[in-house]
């Protein structure tokens, strides 16, 4: 055992590196289930924005074009969702799964022929005299951008939902369609963009997996991403800060565990991988035994089907 | 390597002088495979092998695959629907089809069936080939020894099974014997294949001061962290070097085409008989990738030495004195270890400071 | 502008017509997909759904097999579909499957060798037992703590995932497999198989009680105070109430209904089929029962012919990889399809169309 060999430093940016890509799908999925949306579809909009992401950046030789084309991609699927569970007023729990499903089959079929391809490099900035602090420096400010535009989002999304009347708006829809309908907001549209900027986000994330964290495309390689991805946005109760935490959290016990390997610690890992999975649920039980329901701060109309005329 | 070369060619000539006359109908050949076949990785080696056996037998065969087969019930029915459309030879490529094969065969008497790196043959329709993978982490941890700079290695490792420990094992006594202050990093994924967590586990492996990555796992992610990061790094399955021109040193090839092409030759020429073999660079389909330039021609040419004496039998990787992890002798001078005792190996050999998971 | 206005009860022509007009779309749909990669688009649709049925060459085995694939999905699928009524979500079914079957290989390890007439009972209530329980734990949380079920019943899934891993290559492995993970081959256990009951049928014990949980769900809907109270618990929450049901033990009733079916699907499964423990031994049936539940509406009947559906999807799409060379993912893909067509056009039978002048605000 050789604990020394483990710089904290190091670990607690590669954590962050880790937990970019489930960051930036809870995010957008936070956002769909604030408004009442529950989207079980995020695997399925990773893996395409992870090809499609791949593919335009290997094309044309800029990743971020890649990226904008990843959540471009990755929202258009999502719209079939959209359309299917708010127009067409299906379950959204089966539409989610097939969302996953038709994902999957899709981005191997436009992945043929990208195996073996290397994608063009994401630089990593190192912002000049931030990034040669001590300490700080190499855990904030040496990064790519992407770890950095992830965190703004976070940012933004918090604002949105806090200070802004749209968030205010969304929040109404994803907690009493009806009574939102009443007051003459558009439930139907709200909810589609909310499910849009899901996609986006999903999108986003798979791109940065085959941009930046693994760089290279292969089938499935999104591994269940988008399922942790869906149980982050639980462990955070719907709320942006508890989100980054959650993401860190759980990028950081795989972190940590592969590094406690490298080191020589006997852990066992089968279990260990059981853990995040076990604290969500405790995390839930806590949040939603201590307070009143309002305060648990689930969106009261999430996974209802929403018909005007009800 | 010419060892190789030069079996396949043989082969390729015999197969050039009988199969042409043979061949009225075209032979149905069937593949199950347990993964994708764009998984780059070790379906995507049996899939290549597949397709030299079309280009070499031509319009003698007509092969046909399913991908990404759960084993069980799946696997069974594919196999069955293989044999009831008219295949006569079936190659299960996978492990855990061993139960299904054997069942199918013994319903299908007629159609021979190929099972890799299983353990199980119920029936005398049905054989097993499996690889010496050790004999080529052999060498590469022979080559890994000499090109450490930090003397720390990192393995990022599938499941613990027997298989991989003996690669484990194998890899860590030549680097050891090529460099004796060298250690073994080693990291468990529990998955084949999970680019991320194995781009992790590179990632943690590197920080935490290995400078020459190995792995036994099947996605090329690990290669193009080393990439990124300016290490080096061993390839697994197929030539990964597209992924880290740089960092890319060798890679363990599994080459199953030239046993594929005899096996279906055997069936043309009705001299099929169920075997079991485990062949190595002998028979080529153990192989290595072309070495990097930034391999030093002395550790080079001691690559290929090794790989020669182990093709011609002069060498066996596993040679005592050897002892176990707790210091218990294991092989003695000179002796070389038994096929089953590496098949069954659950012990890592003595200097490995890791200890096995359960 | 269109306006969709909402039906007093389900149209029973649009019930009827909507399966086969997404099936009808769904062949367009995925032959212009088929077509794009390059194959034959007839060929592929009559592989996929003519030939396992018809095909004089292999029809007399894939048949059977149809029932092999389906029974788990419709036995799962019905045990789902009556907290979907209910507006209880359970969406873990895989975990119970896999506890189910873990449960029941337990069983049947430790009992071997022996043989004896009780160890295939002990071992069907054990699968039960497991499936149950695992289920249960999302709906003690619910009805004590509030918790969401949809995310613990979830969350849920991978923690037996990892279980099942551990346990294939632990507790569970094959002492004499060499090392390998992966159980004994519990077909091969005389007392503990779970073989066909009549040869090249496909029924086996799960077959039947997947048959079995068919007419018990239907009368359970139909002709049960239960099965009343589950449809009015969806419908009218309030009225429910007032009607007498007590929510907590409807989630309890609902939720260990499911996991029972499930972890007796597993328990089969494994004694079966799949003959034995190891690291992929849960393959998605839980999820894709899921799918069965939504296609067939949550009604028994329409259950079953939703998993001989999608069952029919899984062995032509096999033979059309096998024949035609497609690949696996444009299955998957066309497998989304159809479940998004069935989906998107389900609100025909809910809602008429109107076209109407667009309102004055």
């Amino acid at each position: 055992m050789d604990l020394s060999s483990i710089n904290p430093i190091v670990l607690i940016a590669s954590m962050m590196a880790a937990a970019t890509p489930i960051l930036l799908a809870a995010t957008g999925e936070l956002i769909c289930e604030k408004s009442g949306v529950l989207n079980l579809g995020v695997e399925g909009m990773m893996i395409t924005g992870a090809v499609c992401g791949f593919v335009v950046a290997a094309g044309t030789g800029n990743p971020w074009l890649g990226f904008a084309f990843a959540a471009l991609a990755a929202l258009a699927i999502s719209l079939i969702f959209g359309i299917i569970t708010q127009v067409l007023m299906a379950n959204q729990v089966a539409t989610g799964l097939g969302l996953t499903l038709f994902g999957l089959g899709l981005s191997a079929l436009i992945g043929q022929g990208y195996q073996g391809v290397r994608p063009p490099r994401v630089p990593r900035i190192e912002i000049p005299y931030l990034s040669d602090i001590p300490v700080l420096g190499r855990i904030l400010f040496s990064h790519d951008p992407m770890v950095h535009i992830s965190l703004l989002l976070v940012v933004a999304v918090w604002v949105f939902l806090k200070f802004t009347r749209a968030g205010l708006i969304l929040r109404a829809v994803g907690e009493n369609h009806h009574a939102a309908h009443a007051l003459g907001y558009r439930v139907v549209r709200v909810r589609l963009m909310a499910i849009a900027f899901g996609g986006a986000m999903a999108g986003l994330g798979g791109a940065y997996l085959s941009l930046v964290r693994v760089p290279q495309w292969t089938e499935g390689m999104t591994a269940g991403a988008g399922w942790i991805a869906l149980a982050l946005v639980v462990f955070a109760a719907w709320r942006p800060w508890r989100l980054l935490l959650g993401a860190y959290l759980f990028g950081g016990i795989v972190v940590l565990q592969l590094n406690l390997q490298a080191a020589g610690v006997r852990i066992p890992v089968e279990y260990l991988a059981m853990s995040p999975y076990l604290i969500t649920i405790l995390v839930l039980v806590i949040i939603s035994s201590s307070r009143g329901r309002n305060a648990l701060n689930a969106p009261g109309s999430l996974n209802r089907t929403y018909h005007a005329s009800q | 390597m010419k060892r190789r070369t030069l079996l396949a060619s043989s082969a390729m000539a015999l197969g050039l002088a009988v199969s042409p006359a043979l061949a009225d109908d075209p032979l149905k050949v069937g593949f199950v495979y347990v993964g994708p076949v764009g998984d780059y990785g070790w379906t995507a080696t049996h899939d290549a092998a597949r397709q030299m056996v079309e280009e070499h037998f031509g319009d003698g065969v007509e092969t046909s695959y399913v991908e990404s087969v759960p084993e069980g019930a799946d696997a069974e029915r594919v196999m069955t629907q293989m044999a009831l459309s008219g295949h006569e030879l079936i190659f299960a490529t996978s492990f855990g089809f061993g139960p299904d094969a054997n069942n199918v065969a013994a319903r299908f008497p007629d159609v021979k069936f190929e099972h890799a790196t299983g353990y199980t043959q119920d029936h005398d329709n049905v054989s097993l080939y499996n690889a010496r993978f050790y004999e080529g982490r052999a060498v590469i941890g022979h080559i890994a020894g000499k090109m450490t700079e930090t003397n720390t290695i990192g393995y990022i490792a599938s499941y613990p099974i027997p298989e991989v420990i003996m690669g484990i094992n194998s890899a860590y006594l030549h680097a050891k014997a090529a460099n004796p202050d060298v250690q073994f990093r080693i990291i468990w994924v529990y998955s084949w294949f999970d680019p991320a967590q194995e781009a992790d586990a590179a990632t943690a492996l590197i920080e935490q001061g290995a400078d020459v990555l190995m792995q036994h796992t099947d996605s090329s992610a690990p290669i193009a962290i080393a990439q990124e990061n300016g290490v080096m790094a061993f390839g697994q399955a197929s030539d990964m070097v597209a992924f880290g021109p740089d960092a890319h040193l060798t890679a363990i090839l599994d080459e199953w085409g030239p046993y594929y092409i005899e096996r279906i030759q055997a069936v043309m020429d009705s001299t099929w008989q169920a075997g079991d073999v485990w062949h190595g660079f002998a028979e080529g389909m153990v192989a290595l990738a072309p070495l990097n330039e930034r391999i030093p021609e002395d550790v080079r040419a001691e690559a290929e030495f090794m790989i020669e004496a182990i093709a011609a039998g002069e060498y066996h990787p596993f040679t005592g004195p050897i002892n176990r992890q707790d210091g218990s002798p294991w092989l003695a001078e000179g002796e070389t270890a038994p096929d089953g005792d590496l098949l069954g190996m659950n012990f890592y050999v003595e200097g490995i400071t890791a200890e096995i998971p359960n | 502008m269109i306006r969709l206005e909402r039906r007093p009860a389900p149209s029973r022509f649009w019930t009827a017509a909507t399966p086969v007009l997404a099936v009808l779309l769904t062949m367009l749909a995925g032959g212009l997909m088929f077509a794009l990669l390059g194959k034959d688009p007839v060929a592929a649709i009559r592989i996929i759904f003519w030939d396992p049925l018809f095909n004089p060459q292999f029809a007399s085995y894939s048949r059977p097999q149809l029932l092999v694939k389906a029974g788990p999905l419709i036995l799962i699928a019905v045990g789902l579909s009556f907290g979907f009524r209910a507006n209880i979500w359970n969406i873990g079914a895989e975990g119970q499957y896999i506890i189910g079957a873990l449960c029941g290989a337990g069983v049947a390890l430790a009992f071997y060798p022996l043989e004896a007439w009780f160890i295939f009972p002990l071992m069907v209530l054990a699968g039960a037992l497991g499936g149950w329980a695992w289920a249960m734990i999302p709906a003690i949380l619910k009805t004590r703590f509030n918790t969401n079920e949809i995310l613990v019943s979830l969350l849920l899934v991978y923690v037996a995932e990892r279980l099942l891993a551990a346990l294939a290559m632990g507790r569970m492995r094959n002492p004499e497999g060499g090392g390998f993970p992966g159980s004994r081959n519990i077909a091969n256990y005389p007392s503990a198989s779970n073989t066909e009951l009549i040869a090249n049928t496909g029924m086996h014990w799960g077959v039947v009680t997947a048959f079995i949980a068919v007419i018990f769900g239907y009368i359970l809907l139909h002709r049960h105070i239960l099965g009343y109270h589950v449809q009015l618990a969806g419908q009218a929450p309030r009225a429910a109430r007032f009607a007498g049901v007590n929510p907590d033990r409807l989630v309890m009733f609902c939720l260990g209904l499911a996991g029972l079916l499930a972890g007796l699907a597993g328990m089969f499964e494994v004694a079966g089929p799949a003959g034995r423990i190891n690291i992929d031994f849960g393959s998605g049936y839980g999820f894709t029962a899921i799918i069965v539940a939504f296609l067939g509406r949550l009604h028994p009947i329409g259950i079953l012919l939703a998993g001989l559906l999608l069952g029919l999807t899984y062995i032509g799409g096999e033979l059309a990889q096998m024949m035609l060379g497609l690949p696996s993912a444009a299955i998957q893909a066309f497998q989304g399809m159809l479940l998004f067509f069935l989906l998107a056009l389900d609100m025909l039978s809910n809602y008429r169309i109107r076209l109407k002048p667009r309102e004055v605000a």
